[in-house]
């Protein structure tokens, strides 16, 4: 079955098949067929933002928080490279997006044509995959193809370039039954002796942990629920990466909170010292391992992942699984209770009462004033108060504020944390509240903010406006970049070259100017009120918390580093001066 | 004649042996749909993550099919040539891919095209390596000749050495074109 219609149609009705809801995009020349089609319909809505990168990070936001991929449209030349940061940030992430651009026609492309860039050039190094489609007959297929690509596997951005002549000719379309690319055929389902392996290890390890990623986010719901059946009737402790908070819940008695560069005493420890890794779909990221030849040296690692190119990239697995997390997980609980869910129940139980020597530490305590309300202390009253109204989803632009989030603001459930973790992509966090807000209309959405990311992408305020979406901007203003300032002061002799904001605008006027509301606090007895007030709202807000200006994110692996060198906050000055070295100041 | 006894034991057959320590040389045979922009995918992968690459060829091998076959002579660490293989396996339009060298005996040669321009005793010596090395002339004039050679890389290699002294122009190779022996197919 097939029917005639315009390119343009055919990329609407495309989207239609696939179940689009939302679409994030900005118009311009090389588009307007497609817009056209968009002005004609009234299933799938779309959101005007207010620049093309914030257009890709509220698809990021969108699928973050749905599982379901992110859908972006913008134009051809300044339009496609504007979308080149969000589609980098998906890729190192694993979100699902599909980014369609248009192209200047095909009679036109390679003569400098105006708002003619190389697209499929520029972008093959940061998308899963990318099309230029010439032909409108070709134009379904490679669509649905592209849905594919994205959303199967390990998920990824996908981009597909449209020319103008190729959006207003007309074609055939196909619906989407069996379309996939013909040698792409992602493994979901893993060998079982390999995951039969992994269970004896497990069976007697005396020191075992969970090592968990964003591949169990993105496995969905059911993945996140069978690592919390697999974390019960083992009765492991669990850590997780950045990007997999939430997958088991932070409230779970076998949480050691996050690990890596600025997690948890407990988890890095744990992490250093133990006999069995089970590191479930994450990736051996360098923000996590640390120094390479001192991670985990006396562990087997079992190491499950979708894609068999992150298996032994960085550190040599034991016993690797390539598969799909929740698959994998359901068969090895399966096998587990099978052979009599046997555990080493002395040596684990021996293990916690280390563990429990490590958690006292209380790592996260901080010294408090009655007089500066210190980042820390914001974000925990924040957390607070979030908690006191139910369910609620959190992003963040990229720096100290981004880790004080991830140490202080607990996740219980998958899809609730979205975060730039590869990348590190400031200005993710305003747009990615938007993609957020227009999937979750009811919820509480707060971007944990800094003042500098904030300025960066500050213009989806107006966005936010428009679409009536109550995002809230959680600033905490230190009037500084506040990580490289402290990377400068720990690092660079106390050099603060350019990491302080000379001019900064008024953010509760500036609130105003976008037509939403501006709150400001600084002080610590003023904050709870204030808080209340943000979150009562329903308007989009800019929260301006003046914080201490100085304060640094710890506790910290310092970079070169392994895992049981990590600092505290309270370590004196020289202490922190000899743990930073020069070879290692050469890592990022 | 100028010719430098030995010549082969310092060429680039020499330096192809002498790889760094841990790393190995390895030849990939890379099955591709033949769509536009498929070699810039896999020269932007080894480009883009820091691979090596010492030879490449592709061309289609199957019209119909529209397949195109890539070779690739790379050099890594053990760990280094996993990932080659596990990064170019998950790119959507590669079908396959072959590490010739670890996986079983496989026959490897190139082309090459090698314009030598020179007269008297040079000329007459030039045939003569010709000869040995079952290169064939290609073209011809008084005072210069193509000469057509086909071999393993090293092979070639020697030949060019020799020619050098002898008046070597210009040298146009294929590149390593490689598949497995015995009766089954990629």
């Amino acid at each position: 079955m097939s029917d005639t219609m315009t390119g343009a149609e055919i990329v609407i009705k495309a989207l239609i098949d696939q179940g689009v809801e939302v679409v994030f995009g900005y118009p311009g020349g090389a588009v307007l067929p497609i817009y056209d089609e968009l002005f004609k319909q009234n299933s799938i809505k779309h959101v005007l933002v207010r620049h093309e990168q914030g257009a890709t990070h509220a698809a990021e936001g969108y699928a973050r928080s749905t599982g379901k991929p992110g859908v972006v449209l913008v134009t051809s030349g300044p339009g496609a490279t504007n979308a080149v940061t969000g589609l980098q940030d998906a890729l190192m992430d694993s979100i699902p997006m599909i980014c369609l651009t248009g192209q200047v026609p095909t009679f036109m492309i390679g003569n400098d044509a105006f708002q003619e860039a190389d697209t499929i050039g520029i972008t093959r190094p940061c998308t899963k995959h990318n099309w230029l489609v010439k032909d409108t007959d070709e134009l379904a297929e490679t669509m649905h193809e592209a849905f594919f690509v994205a959303t199967h596997g390990r998920p990824g951005p996908v981009l597909v370039d449209i020319p103008k002549d190729v959006q207003f000719a007309d074609g055939n379309y196909t619906p989407p039954r069996n379309v996939k690319p013909r040698a792409y055929n992602p493994r979901v389902k893993a060998e079982a002796s390999s995951i039969q392996a992994a269970v004896e290890l497990m069976e007697a390890a005396k020191k075992p942990l969970f090592y968990t990623g964003g591949g169990v986010i993105n496995s969905g719901p059911q993945a996140s629920q069978l690592l919390r059946d697999l974390v019960d009737a083992t009765g492991f402790p669990v850590t997780s990466t950045l990007m997999g908070l939430g997958a088991y819940p932070a409230s779970g008695d076998k949480w050691l909170g996050m690990l890596g560069m600025h997690g948890s005493y407990e988890a890095n420890w744990a992490m250093h010292d133990c006999d069995v890794m089970i590191c479930v779909g994450a990736r051996f990221d360098d923000r996590i391992t640390g120094r390479l030849d001192a991670f985990a040296p006396n562990s087997k690692k079992i190491h499950i992942d979708i894609d068999p190119s992150s298996i032994n990239k960085n550190v040599r697995a034991d016993v690797p699984i390539v598969g799909d997390v929740a698959h994998v997980l359901e068969d090895m609980i399966r096998i587990f209770r099978s052979r009599g869910a046997k555990t080493d129940q002395a040596g684990v139980a021996d293990w916690w009462k280390i563990i429990a020597e490590w958690q006292a530490k209380k790592c996260f305590n901080f010294k408090n004033s009655d007089t500066l309300i210190k980042p820390q202390y914001a974000v925990q009253r924040l957390a607070a108060a979030m908690q006191n109204h139910g369910d609620y989803y959190v992003t963040t632009e990229v720096g100290q504020h981004q880790m004080w989030a991830a140490q202080y603001i607990p996740f219980n459930a998958p899809n609730r944390w979205m975060t730039s973790g590869g990348l590190g992509t400031m200005g993710y966090g305003v747009p990615a509240a938007v993609g957020v807000q227009m999937a979750h209309p009811d919820s509480l959405v707060v971007d944990v903010a800094g003042e500098a990311s904030f300025l960066m992408t500050m213009q989806e305020m107006s966005t936010a406006v428009q679409y009536r979406l109550p995002i809230k901007i959680f600033i905490l203003n230190n009037e500084r970049l506040g990580m490289v300032r402290q990377w400068q002061e720990l690092l660079h002799g106390e050099r603060y070259s350019s990491s302080y904001s000379e001019a900064l605008p008024d953010f509760v006027k500036l609130a105003e100017a976008f037509g939403c509301v501006g709150l400001r606090c600084d002080k610590p007895g003023d904050l709870d009120g204030a808080i209340d007030e943000m979150i009562k709202v329903d308007q989009p807000v800019i929260f301006d918390c003046l914080v201490e200006k100085h304060e640094n994110c710890f506790p910290m692996i310092p970079s070169g580093k392994a895992h049981n060198d990590m600092l505290l906050g309270d370590a004196d000055e020289e202490e922190i001066s000899n743990a930073i070295k020069s070879d290692g100041a050469v890592m990022v | 004649m100028d010719l430098k006894r030995g010549s082969s034991s310092h060429s680039a057959y020499h330096l192809r042996s002498n790889l760094p320590e841990g790393e190995e040389r390895r030849t990939l045979s890379v099955l591709v749909d033949n769509e536009a922009g498929v070699l810039a995918r896999v020269i932007g992968l080894f480009s883009g993550r820091g691979y090596n690459i010492e030879s490449l060829t592709v061309t289609e091998t199957d019209h119909t099919g529209h397949l195109s076959r890539i070779t690739v002579v790379t050099t890594g660490t053990p760990m280094v040539l996993e990932q080659i293989k596990a990064q170019l396996d998950r790119m959507i339009p590669i079908h396959r891919v072959r590490d010739l060298t670890s996986e079983g005996p496989s026959v490897q040669r190139e082309l090459a095209l090698v314009k030598v321009a020179n007269t008297g005793e040079h000329r007459v010596e030039s045939l003569r390596l010709k000869d040995a090395f079952r290169a064939q002339v290609v073209d011809a004039t008084l005072e210069s000749f193509v000469f057509e050679l086909t071999g393993a890389p090293d092979k070639i290699d020697a030949f060019v050495d020799l020619m050098r002294p002898l008046g070597l122009v210009d040298v146009s190779r294929t590149g390593v074109a490689a598949i497995s022996r015995g009766p089954e197919g990629m």
